[in-house]
């Protein structure tokens, strides 16, 4: 009994201290309630969200840039579709068989091989590895053929940047590539649209208008699981093609201006001389754009990198040249306008002119005899403006120089490599050369040599602005319908329109008038300088004045020797120049034509406008034909 | 006066079948058949091998424990010692043979299980010191030679699990036999002053901890800590718990779970993905159904006639609270993570089979609750 007693009082003990510990349990399990509720009635929401985040995961693919087209609409950067060959490796069997047999198919090189399988191990084995970029027809359908038996193995159509007129546009539109990070930091918009695989511009229009081209990425939802691979797509959300845009170029003065440059350094610039539209630009030699899209080879790099013609650099807006006897009509008209001489002022040419017992040439050994102001024009005579500029002085000079825009930037809001060079007077002299002008560097102004550098566009803009009558004008690449974001691009298409054909150049038009007189002497009248390129139909006559710019300081003894042009060395042959304006009767056309060491600019440049006037004249009937600028759809 | 030492009762096996507690029995059924849909969730809603597997586990070892519940609660009584002697064994034969996996030895391969035999000592220890609290005298419970014997019977098993290494389990089997401590009468001055020892000590412990250990301990206390690391797991399962909401993403829709976000939700987070497809709703749900099966344990030891019975109810209904507790406050980021299955919706035959002996037993003090134990 005492056993049981015993076990009375112990199942007493056991239990209560059960129904302590029953309590507790209860009080432990609310908190746990508690808990769940607050995490799953409370904060709902919050952990919805971190769910969504952790199963959705966004994809952009490379938005379809804006096509550029000409003042006519033709397509000059497009898009092209093409076929890229991608492999999924986590789909391939025996993946070094799978690249040895694309090795014999595509005939790809042992370090592309090498650089492939590289890229694999980077990469998850279920993203997409891409083994051609751009795979040619011929390749695609040998591909397809044998796709059957290539597992993983995933022909895809893309888009991707085109260039049709190949290299004839290099120098205005830029070309796209690949972005390094400089591209990338430099610009937000890239930031924020930049995906594996897109393109961005990396000079000239394609890079200054990237934020119009760029358009909007498309957008793949997809649910992912944790390792990111994706399961299945949830959305897909169409971008938008980038702007379109339509500069003022016309594609036939453009090719033909590539045609008649083939083979020479230089640069042909086509302006119309009221609405400052550039009709041509174009710097020879030239390089395909196509061959950056996909990164260029380093044989092709190194050949145009190499090349003697220095086809990188874009000489319309970056080439700094002498303008030589091209500047005489801006030297004659800041004469005319400063009152330091009229049309029945005479020099006596004697083939040369003795100053401070410096002796200067003109480039008529024999000299000119008499010349007035039109003679001197017509043949250039240098003795005459060595005379007027003398007289002139080089800071009166300058004035009308700037007003003409020499020394400025002309397309500078488009083309951040554009050069301003320099049209010098004495201030400038002890600023930058830290020494006092000297008179005779007057006289070598007055012909266009010594410190004055311009650009070809300049010398366009320059004739351009006599031609209309000597009004300001703001030239423009892109006509007045483009809709663009960037306000660095929509300022200048205003100033454009602001300025265009209302600011006068002169203190009085007739001294314009005299100077247009004098260039159509120059090429029209016996004894022109350009004579022999003239053409007597008045619809296309044209008025211009011929340049050859020195390279280098012609020696005593090489004057003596008078070479012929094929017997001095490339390097070291005159520049030869050509501005001139047309029709001569209702001007409405300027150009300057440069063509590098191509010797005197009688020879080399003018016979160039000859034709490029019939074809710009003849051009300008579709061009005034065109819809008004609100109606033609861009 | 005389007390049978028959092993064999005199009810016959309808009798005991009438016995048997049906309510636990069908409680025990609907959460092993919860827990088979589950598992087919975690299986991305297809018959594959953890389904598969733990149906048939489920099968065995709900026989086995129905088998148990035939014995009569004596034979439980009698043989506690030994069943406790031969886990002691396994654990020492696992710590010098057994498979180790990610850097513990806990398993001993059985070709058709991978048994963990701390698994099965959370139920061996209940036994042992039930037997040990039912045979010793009020009187003498909180003698010296009695508290030292009871200290020993625990720390033999945690010696061997933590040098396994496995904290978790340790942790439980120490609770699950201080719960019989307890409730067989030891002063409640002496928790109270081990437990303010074990406050004082605590930096001593944590310095002895395995680096993993003492980064799981960090983690808890700040999950954001290292959230692609060590918080991953802590951060996941709230995230899959918390956007559950009130009636869940439905079944088989758990992204979390579904799309891998989930760490272990096969074992120790299963509750996690149940609770993300069945939400608010379901989490209670599943907490009422192991409260019932908790309270049915209860009423069979607080009915049990002998000191044994009732100490192996209540230790194993403590101990079954505890398992999920510790589970739950887990997967919720009450606890730092230690590993610890739920019972029955965890897929592991080790903690399975512990659970259903545990239940077995229980059922068998169910059906000989008027059976007294000298």
């Amino acid at each position: 009994m005492i056993k049981d007693n015993f076990g009375i009082r112990k199942s007493d003990i056991i239990n209560r201290r059960m129904f302590i510990i029953g309590a507790a349990k209860l009080i432990i399990f609310g908190g746990i309630i508690a808990r769940l509720f607050s995490l799953q009635i409370n904060d709902n929401k919050k952990y919805l969200t971190l769910s969504d985040k952790n199963r959705i995961r966004e994809w952009k693919l490379p938005p379809t840039r804006g096509n550029i087209v000409d003042y006519f609409g033709n397509i000059i950067a497009g898009n092209l579709k093409i076929y890229q060959l991608h492999v999924i490796p986590e789909q391939v069997e025996n993946f070094n068989y799978l690249i040895s047999r694309l090795k014999v198919i595509l005939q790809l090189s042992n370090t592309r091989v090498e650089r492939i399988k590289k890229k694999k191990t980077q990469l998850k084995p279920w993203e997409s590895l891409i083994i051609s970029e751009n795979l040619s027809w011929d390749e695609f359908s040998k591909i397809n053929n044998y796709l059957y038996e290539l597992a993983g193995v995933k022909p895809v159509m893309t888009i991707s940047r085109d260039y049709p007129f190949n290299d004839i546009y290099t120098h205005v539109l830029g070309y796209v590539s690949q972005p390094n990070e400089d591209d990338i930091l430099a610009n937000e918009i890239i930031q924020e649209k930049f995906v594996p695989g897109i393109k961005v511009g990396k000079l000239g229009l394609e890079k200054t208008l990237e934020n119009d081209l760029i358009g909007i990425n498309d957008i793949q939802r997809y649910e992912v699981n944790a390792y990111g691979k994706r399961i299945n797509q949830l959305e897909y959300q169409k971008g938008k093609q980038g702007s379109k845009i339509r500069i003022t170029l016309d594609t036939e003065v453009q090719k033909l201006s590539a045609e008649l440059m083939k083979g020479m350094a230089g640069s042909i610039s086509v302006m119309d001389i009221y609405t400052g539209e550039i009709i041509a630009m174009y710097s020879s030699p030239s390089y395909n754009p196509n061959s950056f899209l996909f990164g260029i080879s380093e044989d092709e790099w190194q050949l145009i990198r190499n090349n003697p013609l220095k086809p990188l650099i874009n000489k319309t807006l970056s080439g700094l040249y002498s303008p030589g006897s091209t500047l005489k009509p801006i030297v004659a008209l800041s004469a005319l306008e400063n009152g330091i001489m009229d049309t029945n002022f005479k020099v006596q040419c004697k083939g040369k002119m003795e100053l401070h017992g410096q002796t200067f040439h003109c480039w008529k050994e024999k000299g000119h005899g008499w010349m007035s102001l039109n003679n001197a024009m017509k043949q250039s005579c240098d003795t005459y403006f060595y005379e007027i500029a003398r007289k002139l002085g080089v800071d009166k000079l300058k004035v009308t120089a700037d007003k003409f825009g020499l020394g400025k930037k002309v397309l500078g809001e488009y083309f951040e490599n554009e050069k301003a060079g320099q049209f010098p007077d004495t201030r400038w002299k002890i600023n930058e050369i830290g020494k006092g002008w000297v008179l005779g560097e007057t006289l070598i102004t007055g012909i266009g040599q010594g410190y004055t550098q311009t650009t070809p566009i300049q010398l366009c803009l320059m004739t351009a602005q006599i031609a209309n009558g000597g009004y300001k004008i703001k030239p423009k690449i892109l006509t007045d319908d483009n809709q663009l974001t960037s306000e660095q691009v929509k300022k200048a298409m205003k100033d454009n329109n602001l300025y265009n054909s209302h600011i006068p150049l002169f203190n009085d038009q007739k001294n314009i008038k005299i100077i247009q007189e004098a260039m159509f002497s120059s090429t029209n009248e016996l004894r022109g300088t350009s004579y022999k390129s003239r053409i007597d139909d008045p619809k296309y006559q044209f008025a211009g004045k011929t340049g050859t710019a020195q390279v280098k300081r012609i020696s005593k003894r090489e004057r003596e020797l008078d070479l012929k042009i094929f017997q001095i060395p490339y390097e070291e042959r005159d520049h030869a120049l050509y501005i001139a304006f047309g029709p001569y009767k209702n001007p409405r056309y300027a150009l300057s034509i440069i063509v590098e060491h191509g010797g005197s600019g009688s020879s080399a440049a003018a016979p160039m406008a000859t034709k490029l006037f019939k074809l710009i004249v003849d051009r300008h009937q579709y061009r005034k034909k065109l819809p008004d600028y609100k109606e033609f759809n861009i | 006066m005389f007390q049978h030492t028959r092993l064999n009762s005199d009810q016959n096996f309808f009798q005991k079948v009438k016995n048997l507690d049906y309510i636990l029995l069908l409680s025990i059924l609907i959460l092993s058949t919860l827990s088979l849909f589950v598992m087919y969730s975690t299986d991305g809603g297809e018959l594959l091998y953890h389904t598969k597997s733990h149906f048939i586990k489920l099968s065995v070892f709900f026989a086995l424990m129905l088998l148990i519940s035939f014995f009569n609660i004596k034979f439980w009584h009698l043989s506690s010692y030994f069943l406790y002697g031969i886990i002691i064994l396994l654990l020492i034969w696992v710590s010098i043979y057994g498979i180790k996996v990610s850097g513990s030895q806990r398993w001993m391969n059985l070709y058709f299980l991978a048994l963990q035999p701390s698994e099965l000592m959370k139920i061996g220890i209940i036994l042992c010191l039930a037997k040990y609290y039912h045979r010793v005298s009020v009187e003498k419970v909180n003698s010296f030679n009695s508290i030292f014997f009871a200290l020993t019977i625990i720390l033999i098993p945690i010696i061997l699990v933590v040098s396994q290494p496995d904290l978790g389990t340790s942790i439980l089997i120490a609770s699950s036999g201080l719960i019989i401590l307890w409730l067989g009468g030891v002063k409640i001055k002496y928790f109270f002053f081990s437990f303010i020892t074990f406050l004082i000590s605590l930096p001593f412990i944590i310095s002895n901890l395995q680096p993993y250990q003492k980064l799981r301990i960090l983690t808890f206390l700040d999950p954001d800590r290292d959230p692609l690391g060590a918080g991953y797991q802590i951060i996941q399962s709230k995230i899959a718990i918390g956007s559950g909401g009130f009636s869940g993403k439905g079944f088989l829709q758990g992204t979390q779970s579904y799309l891998d976000f989930l760490p272990e939700k096969h074992t120790d987070f299963i509750f996690t993905l149940f609770s993300e497809e069945f939400g608010f709703i379901g989490s209670i749900g599943l907490l009422l159904l192991y409260l019932i099966i908790i309270i049915r344990i209860i009423r069979i030891g607080v009915i049990s006639r002998s000191s044994f019975a009732k100490l192996f109810c209540f230790g194993f209904a403590f101990s079954i609270f505890i398992y999920i507790t510790v589970n739950l406050s887990m997967v919720l980021g009450l606890l730092p993570i230690v590993g610890s299955p739920l019972p029955i919706m965890s897929y592991g035959g080790s903690s399975m089979l512990a659970t259903m002996i545990g239940f077995g037993i229980v059922l068998s003090a169910k059906v000989h609750s008027k059976q007294a134990i000298a």
